[in-house]
């Protein structure tokens, strides 16, 4: 049986892994290569590295790193941050990526994602989107590290996404992201929902109980989190544990 | 030993050198058809589209080569479906080594495609599965298969089953990415060096 996946997220700034409250005020986690290696001894399915500064002349470092990581971990691994051109695709995945997520480059030129599918296969063309809840407007998209509002309906682009060649979604609440509240269930239930890719739900994870909402509830394939694993407020194999023992099929 | 890995520009062939790396194998990644022929071990990696993999190694006059091999040779994940006659992924011509057609997986309630993540293996019975355990777990990702015929040696279910693992001959390939899936698939690239 296909089991639900723990993903923790690695956000690296300048080579090191960094955390922040809804996408501010970021906090040195670690060094990811040793983060990395951590993780998958503890039975982390699946990591996400997210390059949060990713600009030309960080790219070489962020290759560097992608290549370390690669050379330990025997588990997935997927990189996003900057990512615009089939370029820069392909760097990641000569250097040891498993799968690359697109955001902000994917919403100025959707066919982008069209292109990436068809060059890579859509097993490792994920489209990261990351949502805000706007009282008067519902979930919209935003892009540029969550400065810029797209005004896009986040279910509408999502399935737009997976028609488009998108093998996966990852779906990030920046309403939710930092605050351990939970995960945003209606906005995660209702992209599931409209299309026929897994999604990953993120933002927001503070307690187990999130992770058996968002797996039972809201359907998602996969839970990301970075902070309650960097900071070990949870371990994962405790989470995997628990959400086995509720009925949530585990790896361990 | 010398290890070759077939270079055809199909993806994250990197993954497998750093695997074999980590069990102190140096593995030479090429596409020149006298090195393949070569080695003791062939390594049949890949990730990506089928027909512009198959354009790939025709380009390389691999179609050719690969078929005549007579040493272990190990197939992943779209390496294995290469292996086939045909495929519904842009209705490619494979190599033609084992008698499979490869096909898209239906559109099924909460089956999603990509099948993407940890599946168990079921009835695994060669000598590439030594070690293992009934129901150990391995990642997958593909939006292709094959179904189960005599040349399965372990399913996988997505609902139904199908083909995780095949051989014939010195051909053997897995649908799932032996060099991804922990400590199970780095005992399965062990078992095939050891073959």
């Amino acid at each position: 049986m296909l089991t639900k996946r723990i993903i923790p997220c690695l956000d690296i700034k300048d080579g090191r892994t960094v955390k922040g409250v809804q996408f501010e005020g970021l906090r040195d986690a670690g060094d990811p290569v040793a983060l990395a290696a951590r993780y998958a001894l503890e039975g982390a399915d699946e990591l996400v590295f997210l390059d949060i500064t990713a600009t030309n002349q960080k790219r070489t470092t962020l290759i560097h790193l992608v290549r370390d990581v690669a050379r330990e971990l025997d588990i997935p691994f997927t990189v996003g941050g900057g990512i615009s051109t089939v370029a820069d695709v392909e760097a990641l995945l000569l250097n040891g990526a498993d799968k690359v997520s697109i955001n902000s480059a994917a919403l100025h030129r959707p066919e982008l994602i069209d292109e990436l599918a068809r060059r890579f296969g859509s097993q490792c063309i994920v489209v990261a989107a990351d949502a805000r809840n706007n009282p008067e407007n519902g979930w919209q998209i935003y892009t540029r590290a969550g400065t810029h509002n797209t005004e896009r309906d986040a279910v509408a682009w999502c399935r737009e996404a997976a028609d488009r060649g998108a093998g996966e979604l990852l779906l990030t609440s920046m309403s939710n992201d930092g605050t351990k509240d939970g995960f945003a269930l209606d906005l995660t239930g209702a992209v599931a929902r409209a299309v026929s890719i897994p999604v990953v739900a993120s933002g927001g994870a503070g307690r187990i109980e999130h992770f058996t909402e968002v797996f039972q509830t809201a359907r998602a394939h996969a839970g990301l989190a970075a902070s309650i694993f960097h900071f070990g407020e949870i371990g994962i194999r405790e989470l995997k544990e628990h959400l086995q023992a509720e009925g949530i099929p585990m790896r361990l | 030993m010398d290890i070759a890995v077939v270079d055809y520009k199909g993806g994250n062939v990197q993954s497998v050198l750093f695997a074999l790396e980590r069990l102190g194998v140096q593995a030479m990644l090429t596409a020149d058809p006298e090195v393949i022929q070569r080695a003791d071990k062939v390594l049949f990696p890949g990730e990506g589209e089928a027909a512009s993999a198959m354009r790939e190694l025709r380009a390389q006059g691999l179609d050719q080569v690969l078929p005549t091999l007579t040493q272990p040779f190990l197939g992943i994940c779209l390496g294995m479906q290469l292996l086939g006659t045909h495929s519904e992924e842009n209705d490619a011509t494979m190599l033609g080594i084992l008698p499979f057609e490869v096909k898209r997986f239906p559109t099924v309630p909460d089956y999603q495609v990509p099948h993407m993540g940890w599946n168990n293996l079921r009835r695994p019975r060669s000598p590439l599965f030594a070690g293992l355990r009934e129901a150990d777990f391995v990642y997958f990702v593909h939006s292709y298969y094959a179904p189960v015929g005599d040349y399965t040696i372990a399913e996988a279910e997505y609902p139904a089953p199908f083909s995780a693992a095949v051989q014939h001959r010195n051909f053997y390939a897995v649908q799932f990415h032996t060099e991804k899936s922990g400590p199970v698939g780095t005992r399965i690239l062990e078992n095939f060096l050891n073959l």
